[in-house]
């Protein structure tokens, strides 16, 4: 072993017990820092230099000091010989040697297949909608009550005059605030513009929509007061409330359905029944 | 000493030495691409650990319950209880929020690791016989890594993953005839449902974790039992595995790439935010947040949920709603294509032999230009779940955005595709070592030559011979050396006997010649054992101690 040989040991075993202290610190850091209360940014650091310095050193002692490569394995091949395949493959089917017995293999097999899927059916249970099904459910709402006030996040209920134009305001059933098909919005457009009647009946220039895209369910949150446009953040489709909340960009395929609203002798708005049609995305049994 | 007694105790009552001693052979080939399946196997390590942790404070229920906490905003509030229990461990819980940030990045590393290793296995040609088997598992854990990603998401119940899962949701409600069963079936009820949070729970710490660990059991046994796959060079061939040994060499490196993942992990998750749920705030179904990007293993999905245009239309009076197509057609194709690929190539190549060696990516054209063109599609589909940062960013209509994101998904892949094949057909056929080296004539030659048949690429010849040797008048050694001594290959293990050693290296390297051999030098006999004694200074402090001890017991027994 030459003389820079050994220099060249010697430094890479300073450079490992270096890590390796390193990482102690790191550890002792850890602890500490977690004694004194906890620091998030801290904790990171020091659990990270105790983790790094170990790599450091483990990865330099695997580098410097422990040869790389120079070894050989045989490998055999994949596979035995035919021979032995079939001979495992003749053990295997012995259960079926005598002819007169297949019936009683396959009777076998048909009870396994029955047990198998008789264990299946308490997956049922897991559908918590009832004999019923998902279609009642999703097809209607709790607007369907009809006569609801329209409430606002806070649950109070709206007026016909706070729907100011220029406003959208997102409106629940009162009593259903946590409905996840209800959530519908107000807002006071001038009839003169409309291209196409809204869906539903609305009332003094005010019409109600629901707040759900037509095409993955998520919340049409922003409003184009110019263009009474309504935009979805999720996927961007654009809806236009001037020609009956049809989508005209982005991939909703249908319009946002409309609530059929009116004003009640308190000045209240409410709604006269559900939406015109089922709101969110779309399914199967959908009409 | 200790580790000698220990083998004793443990091998006189479990016969371990012969089993661990040919285990501890084993030879791991050395190229760093071979790192990225072991980064995804420590990636999940770190997640158990640090799932089993978060669990302990999580509370999966959508139950009310009001905040008290070191978080002032939600302080008093009142929200779900797996919200509230995520801000509490984050602000409450002493370095909760260093293992909660460490458990998402190591989440987003662990499938960025498993997609790396796949690409290279895809480019390499590892999945081919015998290796499918693998492949299978190994897609079926992507699977079921990116079911496990999301549900993590989604569990703490706040706004950004609540509308994730409402997309979710109606990608499910979508699939025609059964679409809106399934939903309810799997979310319990319709979207948002009191159910979906303790299900997700219960797949995401305890059903898919159980299937994976399994699953990567079954991964590396038969990993072992195959054996490792290499590139092509000099003394590697289809019947032997050129490396390291996996003691020590490899076990070093192998804790030395844990310790580094664990770093890193450890490292982000206490100096770089991820997933501030408290700024998200808790969900709810009339709310959104813009902009809205899912994490990046989901995004591709996204990126085709924007792109793909409005195609709703009705079968017999059904809908079919457009979030089928690119939500469950667009998946589904993507693992059907992936768990189909390893046959699809065999049957279309008409190649069935077992393989060993490596392609390098650029030996296989077609298949190089069909990876290419798919990462380009996937890369994509990505960046498009940005399209609204992007627009925002650069001040570009959206409309607009969306179209050229359109035309490029379409497009790129394919350009991406035919470049790549071109590229890899001029490198293969002429002499250039890199792309950086290619000539004009290379390039004319590879486009010129693209219908011609895929040629066998040549093993290396082997011009070495082998040498065996007895060592130390006990056991048997072979080595195979090429001319010059540029490169020798040490057998891994040792044999009784000399026709032992000898039929291994012939296995090894058929055909080439085998003579006796000298054991090569510096080789040292084993010293014999010595017990070692205790020094006398140690000897007289322990006796100290003892006599300490007992006399410390004698008095508190006289009390």
């Amino acid at each position: 072993v030459s003389g820079r040989d050994q220099r060249h040991v010697r430094r890479a075993e300073r450079a490992i017990a270096c890590a390796f202290m390193l990482s102690a610190l790191g550890g002792v850091g850890f602890a500490v820092v977690y004694g004194l209360g906890g620091q998030t940014q801290l904790e990171g650091t020091a659990l990270g230099l105790a983790f790094g310095g170990l790599a450091a050193g483990l990865g330099i002692w695997a580098r410097r000091l422990l040869p790389t490569g120079g070894y050989v394995e045989e490998h055999p091949g994949f596979g035995s010989p035919e021979l032995a395949s079939d001979a495992l493959a003749d053990r295997l089917t012995e259960l079926d040697q005598p002819w007169r017995r297949a019936i009683l293999v396959r009777l076998l097999g048909l009870t396994v297949g029955t047990v198998g899927v008789a264990l299946l059916f308490p997956l049922r249970s897991l559908l918590t909608s009832g004999l019923a099904g998902p279609t009642h459910a999703l097809r209607h709402t709790p607007w369907r009550a009809g006569g609801l006030r329209l409430v606002d996040a806070g649950g109070r209920p709206v007026r016909a005059d706070e729907v100011t134009p220029g406003t959208v305001l997102t409106v629940y059933p009162e009593g259903h605030l946590g409905a996840g098909d209800a959530p519908a919005f107000v807002v006071r457009l001038d009839p003169a513009r409309f291209a196409l009647r809204p869906p539903a009946r609305g009332v003094a220039g005010i019409v109600a929509y629901s707040l759900l895209c037509t095409h993955a369910g998520c919340p049409v949150g922003l409003y184009e007061q110019g263009t009474g446009q309504m935009f979805c953040p999720c996927h961007q489709s654009v809806f236009d409330l001037l020609a009956g909340g049809r989508p005209i960009s982005g991939p909703a395929g249908r319009p946002l359905p409309g609530l059929p609203i009116t004003v009640d002798s308190s000045g209240y708005l409410r709604a006269t029944g559900d939406f015109s049609s089922p709101p969110g995305a779309g399914f199967w049994s959908r009409p | 000493m200790i580790v000698r007694r220990l083998v004793r105790v443990l091998d006189s009552r479990l016969r371990l030495s012969s089993p661990v001693r040919k285990a501890l052979a084993k030879v791991f080939p050395d190229h760093w691409t071979f790192m990225f399946g072991e980064i995804a196997l420590y990636s999940f390590v770190v997640l158990v650990l640090t799932g089993v942790y978060l669990a302990l404070f999580f509370e999966a229920s959508t139950a009310d319950r009001v905040y008290h906490g070191a978080y002032q905003p939600l302080d008093g509030k009142s929200t779900s209880a797996a919200y509230a229990s995520t801000v509490a461990l984050s602000f409450d819980v002493r370095a909760g929020l260093l293992i909660r940030q460490a458990h998402h990045w190591a989440a987003l590393i662990f499938i960025g690791a498993i997609v790396l290793h796949l690409a290279r296995i895809f480019f390499t040609g590892a999945f081919r016989k015998p290796r499918e088997v693998n492949w299978l598992v190994g897609v079926t854990m992507l699977t079921l890594a990116l079911l496990n990603g999301f549900t993590g998401y989604s569990m703490p119940d706040d706004l950004l993953s609540g509308t994730g899962l409402r997309i979710a949701y109606s990608v499910v409600e979508s699939i025609p005839l059964l679409g809106d069963w399934l939903a309810f079936l799997a979310f319990g009820g319709e979207f948002p449902a009191d159910q979906t949070v303790p299900r997700m729970f219960v797949a995401h710490v305890f059903l898919v974790p159980a299937l994976l660990a399994g699953l990567i059991a079954l991964h590396m046994l038969i990993l072992v039992r195959q054996k490792h796959s290499q590139f092509p060079a000099a003394g590697r061939g289809e019947h032997n595995v050129v490396g390291s040994r996996l003691w020590p060499s490899y076990t070093l490196r192998t804790l030395s790439l844990f310790a580094a993942v664990s770093a890193a992990m450890v490292a982000l998750g206490g100096l770089f935010q991820i997933n501030p749920v408290w700024i998200y705030g808790p969900y709810d179904p009339a709310t959104v947040s813009s902009p809205a990007q899912p994490d990046w293993y989901v995004a591709w999905e996204e990126g085709a949920l924007r792109l793909f245009p409005a195609a709703d239309f009705h079968v017999f009076g059904h809908l079919v709603p457009s979030p089928f197509f690119p939500g469950v057609v667009l998946g589904g194709l993507t693992f059907l294509a992936l768990y189909a690929w390893p046959f699809l190539e065999a049957w279309v190549t008409r190649e069935r032999a077992p393989h060993q060696l490596l392609d390098r990516p650029r030996d296989h054209p077609a298949r190089l230009g069909i990876g290419v063109a798919a990462l380009v599609f996937y890369s994509l589909l990505v960046a498009a779940a940005s399209d609204d940062v992007i627009a925002r960013t650069f001040h570009l209509p959206i409309t607009g955005l969306v179209w050229t994101f359109r035309v490029l998904v379409l497009v790129a892949p394919i350009a991406a595709g035919l470049l790549g094949y071109f590229l890899a057909s001029a490198l293969r056929s002429g002499s250039a070592g890199g792309f950086g080296e290619l000539t004009r004539a290379d390039l004319r030659r590879g486009v010129a030559r693209r219908t011609a048949e895929r040629e066998e690429v040549p093993e290396q010849p082997i011009r070495g011979r082998i040498e065996v040797w007895q060592e130390f008048g006990l056991v048997w050694r072979w080595r195979y050396l090429e001319p010059g001594e540029h490169l020798v290959l040490t057998c891994n293990s040792d044999y009784p006997g000399e026709q032992e050693a000898t039929a291994a290296a012939r296995a090894a390297y058929p055909g080439v010649s085998i003579g006796p051999g000298r054991p090569p030098p510096g080789l040292e006999l084993p010293a014999a054992p010595v017990t070692r004694l205790p020094r006398p200074l140690t000897r007289t402090l322990l006796f100290a101690a003892w006599v300490v001890v007992v006399r410390l017991l004698r008095r508190s027994g006289a009390r």
